[in-house]
């Protein structure tokens, strides 16, 4: 009966092409615009290590000034002070753990033939490998002696090393930047990240870091951030009343294996800035705070205000798109009535009548969410194009795809169930007598 | 006109006239808070930097090592700048207006004021810079080439004398007497004098709520290795001297690295890319949603037109002329539009209030709402003039035919 029905329907949508288009572009516009912003919404605040995102944690203190919070709403700066993050790192408390910041330095490659360039990279201990676990292609992180021993290795990201070594296996050879030899230890492979969620400070769209070198080795070169840095009160003059100061720009992520080891690393950061009180540092109210991934990602506002706008305006939308399609489809089955009645008179059951137009109103779903399909793929193309920054998030996966079409054959459905109610009311009598 | 038979056949077909009547509300609702949108967006973007963004341009550059010298670059670099053919300015200066990146810090008019009286960008340059930025000094002087002061990296700025905005100004001595007068950057002595008033430049930062507060420092302070230089070139010539100088920098020292130009109109480009997607976004809502309702409206009003076929005929066999018809379709729909509209009024103010709540935004302007009444009126008037042009030509004699 099923397939019968829909030859139905089809022949029935093929008798009023212009209704059927009318429903069928209505649909698809809605569902497009839809799909579009929640594709973007999904993929930027997406979770971006699902196994252990709730073990990461990012940490904040509250070593700002007695007058003046940070954020307005109270919450602790977004980055940590040298001084708090080195001892963090030495007091070793957390299962995995490292300081790091972003650094830009020029590249000064061995073959002649390449002009000398800057790079975006990052300062880091060894366990920022274990932690956010990026794919290595050839050798692998540095070790805990090498970050103990400041030693002057690097890993370069998969481009680095496509342009300075061709795709080689460059492991033990050198790169020269800031005229500064360091050893490669590893190589990654294809880091496939939609945001840089270790570091949200500036953005969470940026280019992936092309670099990465102890942070120990970079601090004894007296490098400072590429990325923020804030200070309350003056530093002081010179690279060691810089590192001394309540200046904030380092970024401190810690993995906890278990509720518990958060719970005994809370009260650990709670002790040492109780400490740091004492020596006259931290003047606000104890305010530490350890968000995992997802909570860092929320409270930074990875998915941006407009981002969320505009979805909501697109459904907004579909909804006024199955509206038209509810009063089409209601106009449709009206004028059906005859044909109806005289089912009816036949013997169908009303139960066969309302599947039939159920299946018709599927039908129309179905075409919409097609085009509405093709519409997303030049929907977010114009994102794209419109947003450079958001080239990672702009891509319709096989979910994406399963859900626009189930949303739009759903979606018509439900919009077809009031018309075929009604027209399952008609009564055959009504319609037959004249 | 009389509008009581046109209720009562309304009132026959009442979830017809709902749904029509949800569509228009939802689409006020929608329109004019889009359109609120739009337009903030649009100002945001008309917003002046205060700078000649039309002829200026800027360019980083780095040296490597240690043993790098990095005033002596500069030097020669300013230098090689201003004398090349096509330039009429160049500055060296740690930001530009609109690049995101810079320095901000507290303005005090005490000593260990516990909350800064105003929060300034500063623009570390030479005296130079007014000329280059190209903007208009409207009190006091420029800074004398004496009063650059070298400066190490890391150091604390301490000068003598700042040229501030005018907002910067105002914020700080609002009875308009600034000139000459002393402020402390940061907590502690020594204090800064204000010798100049520029009337406008803004701050690097878009989204800054105090964005034309801003502050010349006078001060030769390379960041480590690097240093960016602006260069205003001769109107029109831009794009010559662009190439010219990457040129001729690139030859003057090999060991060190020169960034990519870029032009003032490429950052607001790049500054107000989030708001122009926004704008041109929301705009295709709403253009497609205006669509979608019209056609709505055509389908509905077709449907009723070819389901009272007979009804028509039988009132022009009675005596009614055509337009008559077409006025009676005309204001059915005008009515129900209307109704459609007023609930619209009240959920555009809902989703107002439910955007001031959730994201800051202002108030949606009372204006909004009746202009978009008229937009909404006459786009039904138009979207029921076909199907109703179709109904005045329904011939009388179709009263007496039967089925």
């Amino acid at each position: 009966m099923f397939s019968y029905y829909l030859q139905l329907g089809m022949r029935s949508l093929r008798r009023n092409p212009i209704l059927t288009a009318l429903m069928v572009i209505g649909i698809g516009l809605g569902i497009a615009a839809s799909m579009t912003t929640l594709t973007v919404m999904h993929l930027m605040g997406s979770d971006p290590i699902p196994w252990k995102s709730d073990k990461l944690h990012y940490v904040q203190l509250d070593n700002w000034s007695a007058d003046n919070s940070y954020y307005d709403d109270g919450r602790p700066p977004d980055q940590v002070t040298y001084r708090d993050a080195v001892a963090l790192m030495e007091a070793g408390k957390a299962d995995k753990q490292s300081a790091m910041f972003k650094l830009s330095l020029p590249i000064q490659p061995e073959n002649k033939e390449l002009k000398p360039f800057r790079s975006l990279g990052r300062v880091a201990y060894t366990d920022f490998f274990g932690m956010f676990e990026p794919p290595f292609k050839y050798g692998g992180p540095w070790s805990h002696d090498q970050d103990a021993g400041h030693e002057r290795v690097v890993v370069l990201g998969k481009d680095m090393n496509e342009k300075l070594f061709g795709g080689q296996d460059s492991v033990g050879r050198t790169v020269r930047m800031d005229d500064i030899d360091y050893t490669i230890v590893g190589v990654l492979d294809d880091w496939k990240l939609r945001s840089r969620y270790y570091d949200l400070t500036n953005g969470a769209f940026e280019d992936p870091d092309e670099f990465f070198m102890p942070f120990t080795a970079a601090i004894d070169l007296k490098q400072r951030s590429t990325g923020n840095n804030s200070c309350w009160k003056s530093s002081g003059d010179g690279w060691d009343a810089y590192l001394d100061s309540d200046c904030v720009w380092i970024q401190m992520w810690v993995q906890l294996d278990s509720p518990a080891r958060l719970a005994e690393y809370k009260s650990f950061l709670d002790s040492y800035v109780n400490e740091q009180k004492k020596l006259g540092r931290f003047p606000r109210p104890l305010n530490n705070r350890l968000l995992d991934v997802n909570e860092w990602m929320a409270d930074q506002e990875v998915v941006s205000r407009d981002v969320q706008v505009q979805t909501g305006l697109a459904f907004a939308f579909l909804v006024v798109c199955l509206v038209n399609t509810v009063g089409l489809l209601l106009a449709k089955f009206t004028r059906k009535s005859g044909e109806i009645g005289l089912r009816r008179a036949l013997g169908a059951s009303r139960r066969e009548v309302f599947s039939q137009f159920l299946i018709e109103s599927g039908v129309v779903g179905l075409s919409g969410g097609v085009l509405g399909l093709a519409l997303t793929g030049l929907g977010l193309l114009a994102v794209r194009a419109l947003y450079s920054e958001y080239k990672t998030v702009a891509h319709l996966d096989w979910t994406m795809i399963f859900v626009t079409v189930a949303l739009a054959v759903v979606s018509s459905v439900l919009a077809g169930v009031y018309p075929t109610w009604r027209a399952c009311r008609v009564q055959p009598a009504a319609q037959l007598k004249i | 006109m009389e509008i009581r038979p046109i209720f009562s056949a309304l009132m026959r077909s009442k979830v017809s006239m709902i749904l029509i009547g949800v569509q228009v509300a939802m689409t006020l609702a929608i329109v004019c808070n889009a359109l609120f949108i739009i337009g903030q967006r649009l100002d945001h973007m008309n917003r002046p930097s205060g700078m000649n963004e039309a002829d200026t341009f800027y360019l980083g550059s780095s040296g490597f090592g240690q043993g790098f010298d990095a005033r002596a670059t500069i030097r020669e670099d300013l230098a090689t700048l201003r004398q090349l053919p096509g330039v009429a300015d160049a500055t060296v200066s740690n930001s530009v207006p609109m690049s995101e990146g810079g320095w901000s810090t507290g303005l005090s008019l005490q000593p260990k004021q516990k909350t800064s009286t105003a929060d300034t960008a500063i623009y570390i340059v030479d005296d130079r810079a007014l000329d280059t930025f190209g903007v208009n000094l409207i009190a006091g002087r420029n800074f004398k080439p004496e009063e650059i002061a070298d400066v190490t990296f890391g150091d604390r700025l301490q000068p003598a004398s700042i040229i501030v905005t005018k907002a910067l100004a105002d914020k700080l001595f609002p009875d308009g007497d600034a000139l000459g007068k002393s402020i402390y950057m940061g907590e502690d002595p020594p204090t800064s004098t204000i010798i100049g008033i520029v009337d406008r430049l803004q701050q690097p930062w878009m989204s800054s709520s105090s964005i034309e507060n801003s502050t010349f420092v006078p001060a030769f302070m390379p960041y480590g290795n690097s240093s960016r230089y602006l260069v205003r070139a001769e109107p029109g010539r831009r794009d010559e001297v662009m190439k010219l100088v990457e040129q001729k920098l690139s030859e003057s020292n090999t060991s060190r690295i020169i960034g990519k130009v870029h032009t003032m109109e490429e950052t607001r480009g790049e500054a107000y890319a989030g708001d122009r997607a926004m704008a041109i976004i929301l705009t295709a809502v709403i253009l497609a949603l205006l669509m979608v309702t019209a056609l709505g409206i055509v389908g509905m009003a077709s449907f009723w037109v070819a389901q009272r076929t007979r009804q028509i005929g039988t009132r022009r066999a009675l005596g009614a002329s055509r337009s008559d018809i077409l006025r009676y379709f005309q204001t059915e729909n005008f009515i129900i539009t209307t109704l459609g509209l007023l609930v619209g009024a009240v959920l555009a103010y809902a989703f107002s209030l439910w955007m001031m709540q959730s994201y800051q935004s202002p108030r949606l302007p009372w204006y909004y709402v009746p202009i978009g009444f008229v937009c909404l009126w006459a786009l039904g008037q138009l979207a029921v003039l076909g199907p109703a042009m179709r109904a005045s030509r329904v011939p009388p004699a179709v009263a007496t035919r039967s089925v």
